[in-house]
């Protein structure tokens, strides 16, 4: 055996002691990357469960005409009637123990401020019952909702439940008045400042407005544009100068493009804050370099040879681009178009620039309409201190995720069954 | 030799290949293999492959495209390790020694049988750091001065000090092709071989630096045991002792080179040198 | 009309014009035998009058709505009184404002208010009916008179296919045009602004000054009404949360592609894959309200547990999670990296006996490093840029502080604090986010252009 042999065979223990180590450190890389998705998401799921349930209470509601204020036989006037002392009484009822003004004040708000609406509500739906006695569900404030879905206990930091408090609660459950309930207002309820009335029905009508927006206008701008770069523009430093703009853009901040949003859009154009329109251009802007690169490559992707066939029987440029290229392009092209619309859709930073980050209660009726997006709905929950606007929030994620999924998993499905056609 | 399909049309219709003509072993063999088979996949490689390399003889490699010469000569030092789907089967052994035995490791199988590749491909690194790549990983000098030595000695045996010797530190791809084959022979040398694989090491390269590594390789025979594996007849018949011929995966004739180009035995081994086809 | 149903009604108005086309080009040709004689298909003609017809409308829409509300305000406090003329900028804003807001209210609130801002209410209303008629007047004499004209010019041999491919050409070209357009409109807008806020604040005073506190008093004669805008902090706080993240992302993100790219069995590359999609995936708002409610907290119960005064918006807590949202980003460009090196190198490697691990490290990384390197600067110029994440886990209070545990403020938390919920406009403090945007864009600009240069080299050298 040679003298470099054997010093081969010297070095070779460290070395493989520094393989191993090199490669327990990438595998390590990899399971850190597993480990934070599945955090992330057990994190979240934890945290959403209890948005989808809310606990209601039965209250015996007593509709005396005199206590609502109202004359009994003109029904127009039910709605308004003074539903909250009506709501005061049946509550101070229910809890005959409970005396003192400071107590009392405490007892009725362990009730949602939504209560004295939701007996309303119930009055104009069944005017039969003004006059009698009838047990109403409604819900119970946020506080008391956390407190009864989280395993805690009063003096807990976050938990705003007094001893007192908790003892008529523990009554109202020891005596089955409460029910928890699956959350269906979470889908159908706009936003609120009370988190057991705010529900993602405004941010996701928004959300698809603003979607709207951006869909109309980017796509065949998008396209228009990869079409014209790749099939028709000549190769010069006009071309250049266009393709490194493309490709900046692709990388500019997105809150740029809000500052963009505001500077010109809002100010100079005057087009109306808040609302889905703006929104949508703003993210239009944003996601074109994406849905151009992705065209583009599509386009570049149909072999010459279809072409020079179609251009041989007589065609002229434009009739091969739009009816030979672009058909073949067009599954590349949608598919890239979703994975822009995905960005658009969880992008947060420019619409905040351009105010869709107002409180709005009301569900938008149209792209004019201010609005706001599910993204920056989280974003508001996530700022509230309320201990159930948590829940809310993680809520709000697990939807907005589950749509991002959805549009994912049809890009991927696109590409995948389309690719290497030739 | 590159339109296979003819090559099949011509001959493997008409001619049978039963086992191997000649003389596959060797009195002093530093190298011996035993029906070797060689899968990809499914598709089978190599097919009963049974030779010898003897010890300070150049052994050429020749045969049509796709013939599996070099995936043969890839098994010697296991670089087909680095194909998932490769699979060796047979007996490979360097003096006595099962190459691939469980327990031997591939690491100090490469640094004993080296490999010189068909493209030259000196690492983006400088001239010295090319050739004292191998040195400095296997930990075979103690300090910079055996290092240089190691370095300077390689480069002489590989005929390249003399051009470079006063720019060891510019970067190696800034070398021509016939240097930078030089270099990547001269980094293989320092590790201090016993065998050195060359795939086709000239087959990129112009007829001058051509021949100045066949010069090179005929040198190097009095101290390491070469297989090189080539299209070209001429060099093999230049500078090899030994010649196999392979032929769609079978070893169809190996013997003295002088033998096989004047007097081959096997009809496919005398189309193959009369040009008939390859 | 109102402007959406002006669109849907040139939209109408073209596709009867793409009839009307057709049956004039038969006719021109003397009948629907006699086609043929036709130089180009009917359809073309139909195409080319539907073009005609509804492209300079829109056009011209899409200006009039760009340029409308501008216009009216002029035309509006053109017939105001002299005071409300010689009011300034932002009082002027908001006197508009008013009469905006009475202009939409019902008869009770008028009743009350101001009678000055009530007739200029009604004035308002009465100029917005007038240009709604003539808006929508103008719409429909151009659709007319641009169909009257290019059906005057049909004839047998007019070559209806190539002005159509024209005009498609144009707009082709146009829709091209628009990345510029929005690059220009960027640069514009930052610019301006920010022109606009030095001219009260010094350059030097804004890259240098050491303070940042924009909270500007409301009236210019109240004490400290200057504030602050040293934004020195801002980029301190920024350059931090980079370095943070980037001391997570590289190396995990590098060591990610290296394992896939160099190890890993193609079963947990299928698994691996998907997972840095989801990783990448996921919103900046997602990650943001992890770093906030999970993250920060833990690091902060951690480092109190060990005795150390750790801020609950931490730099760490933003940072950190920051470099999880670019671990796929370092990740996929450094795997592009290390796939375009030759596999001709590694095998040279590997063929003198070097392990795995030293062809990586002293062949396979030093030949990707130009590709790494410009993942690299890619990968912080998404850092600096990335605004969600900070904003809902840094901090907002400007310190300049080289300690992770501290709170810090960033440039995009800032322009997020100073532009939202704020109305007004021309302020100092809404001009400074601007400047700041500006900063961003060039930073940014500069590190892209960097990184596409040493990656464009990078493959030059193995194409």
């Amino acid at each position: 055996m040679s003298d470099s042999t054997q010093k081969v065979i010297n070095s070779l223990k460290k070395r493989h002691r520094k393989e191993k180590v090199f490669r327990a450190a990438g595998a390590t890389a990899i399971g850190f990357g597993f480990l934070l998705v599945f955090l992330l998401i057990t994190d979240i799921i934890t945290k959403a469960t209890p948005a989808f349930k809310q606990n209601w209470i039965a209250i015996e509601v007593d509709f005396q005409p005199d206590l609502l204020g109202i004359d009994g036989l003109d029904l127009t006037r039910l709605p308004k009637g003074d539903y909250r002392t009506v709501l005061r009484s049946a509550i101070f009822e229910m809890m005959p123990e409970v005396s003192g003004r400071r107590d009392k004040r405490s007892l009725f708000g362990l009730i949602s401020s939504s209560a004295e609406f939701e007996i309303r509500n119930h009055l104009v739906a069944n005017p039969a019952d003004l006059g009698k006695k009838v047990t109403v569900w409604v819900k119970v404030d946020d506080d008391v909702d956390s407190y009864l879905k989280d395993d805690v206990v009063v003096g807990e930091p976050g938990i705003r439940i007094s001893e007192k408090q908790a003892t008529w609660i523990k009554k109202w459950v020891d005596s089955e008045l409460i029910e928890s309930r699956w959350n269906s207002e979470f889908f159908s309820l706009g936003d609120s400042r009370e988190p057991e009335s705010a529900g993602v029905k405004g941010a996701l009508t928004g959300t698809f407005y603003t979607m709207l927006v951006t869909l109309v206008l980017s796509f065949p701008l998008g396209v228009a544009a990869a079409l014209y770069l790749e099939e028709f523009a000549p190769k010069n430093r006009w071309t250049d100068f266009i393709e490194v703009n493309i490709n900046n853009l692709a990388a500019v901040p997105s809150i740029v493009f809000g500052l963009l949003g505001l500077a010109v859009i809002i100010n100079i154009f005057g087009l109306p804050r808040s609302t889905p329109l703006v929104g949508g251009i703003v993210l239009t802007l944003m996601t074109l370099p994406t849905i151009i690169i992705a065209s583009r490559a599509s386009i570049k992707a149909v072999p010459p040879s279809i072409r020079e066939a179609a251009m041989g029987l007589g065609a002229s440029r434009m009739q091969v681009a739009f009816s030979h290229v672009l058909p073949l392009a067009m599954p590349g092209i949608i598919t890239g178009t979703i994975i822009g619309m995905a960005q658009a859709l969880g992008e947060t930073a420019p619409l905040l620039m351009i105010g869709m980050v107002a409180f709005i209660v009301d569900v938008p009726g149209g792209i004019t309409d201010p609005a706001t997006v599910m993204p920056v709905q989280i974003y508001l929950w996530a700022d509230s201190p309320e201990r159930a606007f948590v829940a809310k929030t993680s809520a709000a994620i697990l939807v907005l995720l589950g749509f991002l999924l959805i549009m994912n998993s049809f890009a991927a499905f696109m590409r995948k069954k389309f690719e290497k056609r030739w | 030799m590159s339109d296979l399909s003819i090559t099949e049309a011509l001959t493997s219709d008409d001619i049978v290949i039963e086992g191997t003509v000649g003389t596959t072993t060797a009195e002093d063999a530093k190298m011996s293999m035993r029906n070797v088979n060689v899968f990809y996949g499914d598709k089978q490689a190599i097919k009963n492959v049974s030779l010898d390399l003897a010890r300070n003889q150049v052994t050429a490699l020749i045969g049509p495209s796709g013939c599996g010469k070099s995936t043969f000569l890839r098994c010697l030092n296991r670089m087909n390790d680095t194909i998932p789907i490769c699979r060796v089967e047979g007996e490979l052994k360097l003096e006595e020694q099962d190459i691939y035995a469980k327990k031997l490791d591939p690491v100090l199988l490469r640094a004993r049988v080296g490999m010189v590749f068909q493209k030259p491909n000196p690492f983006p690194k400088s001239i010295y750091d090319n050739v004292a790549y191998g040195p400095r990983i296997h930990g075979l000098a103690a300090n910079r001065a055996e290092l240089d030595e190691i370095v300077v000695s390689s480069l002489q045996k590989a005929g390249l000090f003399g051009e470079v010797k006063d720019r060891l530190d510019a970067p190696g791809t800034g070398l021509s092709g016939g240097q930078q084959q030089r270099l990547c022979i001269a980094r293989t040398i320092a590790v201090s071989p016993e065998v050195i694989l060359m795939d086709e090491p000239a087959s990129a390269l112009d007829p001058i630096a051509t021949a100045v590594i066949e010069e090179l390789i005929d040198e190097l025979k009095e101290k390491y045991t070469i297989a090189i594996v080539t299209h070209s007849m001429q060099q093999a018949a230049r500078v090899s002792q030994a010649t196999a011929y392979f032929h769609m995966g079978h070893l169809v004739e190996m013997g003295k080179t002088e033998q096989i180009f004047t007097n081959p035995t096997h009809e496919l081994t005398e189309n193959y040198i009369t040009g008939r086809f390859g | 009309m109102t402007s959406s149903t002006l669109i849907f009604v040139v939209l109408f108005l073209a596709l009867f014009s793409y009839w009307y086309g057709i049956q004039r080009s038969i006719k021109v040709a003397g009948g629907a035998t006699q086609v043929k004689k036709l130089v180009s298909l009917p359809r073309q003609f139909g195409l080319l009058t539907a073009m005609w017809c509804g492209l300079p409308a829109l056009i011209f829409l899409l200006v009039w709505t760009f340029f409308e509300s501008t216009v009216i305000e002029a035309l509006l406090v053109q017939s105001l009184s002299v005071e409300v003329q010689q009011l300034d900028q932002s009082a002027l804003g908001l006197y508009l404002n008013d009469v905006r807001l009475l202009s939409d209210s019902s008869a009770e609130v008028l009743q009350k208010a101001d009678p000055d801002k009530v007739f200029a209410a009604e004035k308002l209303l009465e100029i917005n009916r007038d240009a709604a008629w003539l808006k929508s007047g103008l719409v429909l004499i151009l659709c007319l008179s641009c169909v009257a004209f290019i059906i005057s010019r049909f004839a047998v041999d007019f070559r209806a296919r190539v002005y159509l491919e024209k005009i498609i050409m144009r707009v082709l070209l146009a829709c091209s045009i628009i990345a510029i357009l929005t690059t220009v409109g960027i640069v514009m807008s930052v610019l301006f602004e920010s022109i606009q806020f030095f001219s009260s604040v010094p350059p030097w005073e804004f890259l240098f000054g050491l303070e940042w506190s924009p909270q500007m008093a409301l009236r210019a004669d109240q004490v400290g009404s200057s504030g602050a805008f040293g934004a020195v902090p801002l980029f301190a706080g920024t350059i931090l949360i980079t370095i943070i993240a980037m001391c997570m992302a590289v190396p995990v993100g590098l060591m990610t592609a290296i394992y896939l790219s160099q190890y890993a069995s193609e079963r947990l590359r299928s698994y691996a894959k998907p997972m840095l999609e989801v990783l990448a995936g996921i919103p900046t708002v997602v990650y943001g309200f992890f770093a906030a409610l999970t993250v920060a907290p833990f690091i902060r119960d951690t480092g109190e547990a060990l005795g150390l005064s750790v801020a609950s918006e931490s730099a760490l807590a933003a940072g950190l999670v920051m470099g999880v949202m670019i671990i796929p980003f370092v990740s996929s460009l450094s795997d592009d990296a290390i796939n375009a090196v030759p596999t001709a190198l590694k095998e040279g490697s590997l063929g003198m006996g070097a392990t795995q691990s030293e062809t990586i490290k002293q062949v396979l990384l030093p030949a990707a490093l130009p590709g790494i390197v410009g993942a690299f600067l890619l990968a912080v110029s998404r850092a600096v840029g990335e605004t969600m994440i900070v904003v809902m886990a840094a901090g907002m209070a400007a310190n300049l502080t080289a300690n992770p545990l501290d709170s810090v403020t960033t440039v995009t938390v800032q322009i997020v604090k100073l532009l939202t919920g704020d109305q007004e406009f021309n302020t100092p403090k809404t001009l400074a986010a601007f400047a700041l945007g500006l900063m961003l864009f060039v930073t940014t600009l500069a590190l892209n252009v960097a990184a596409l240069k040493v990656v464009r080299k990078y493959r030059e050298q193995y194409d």
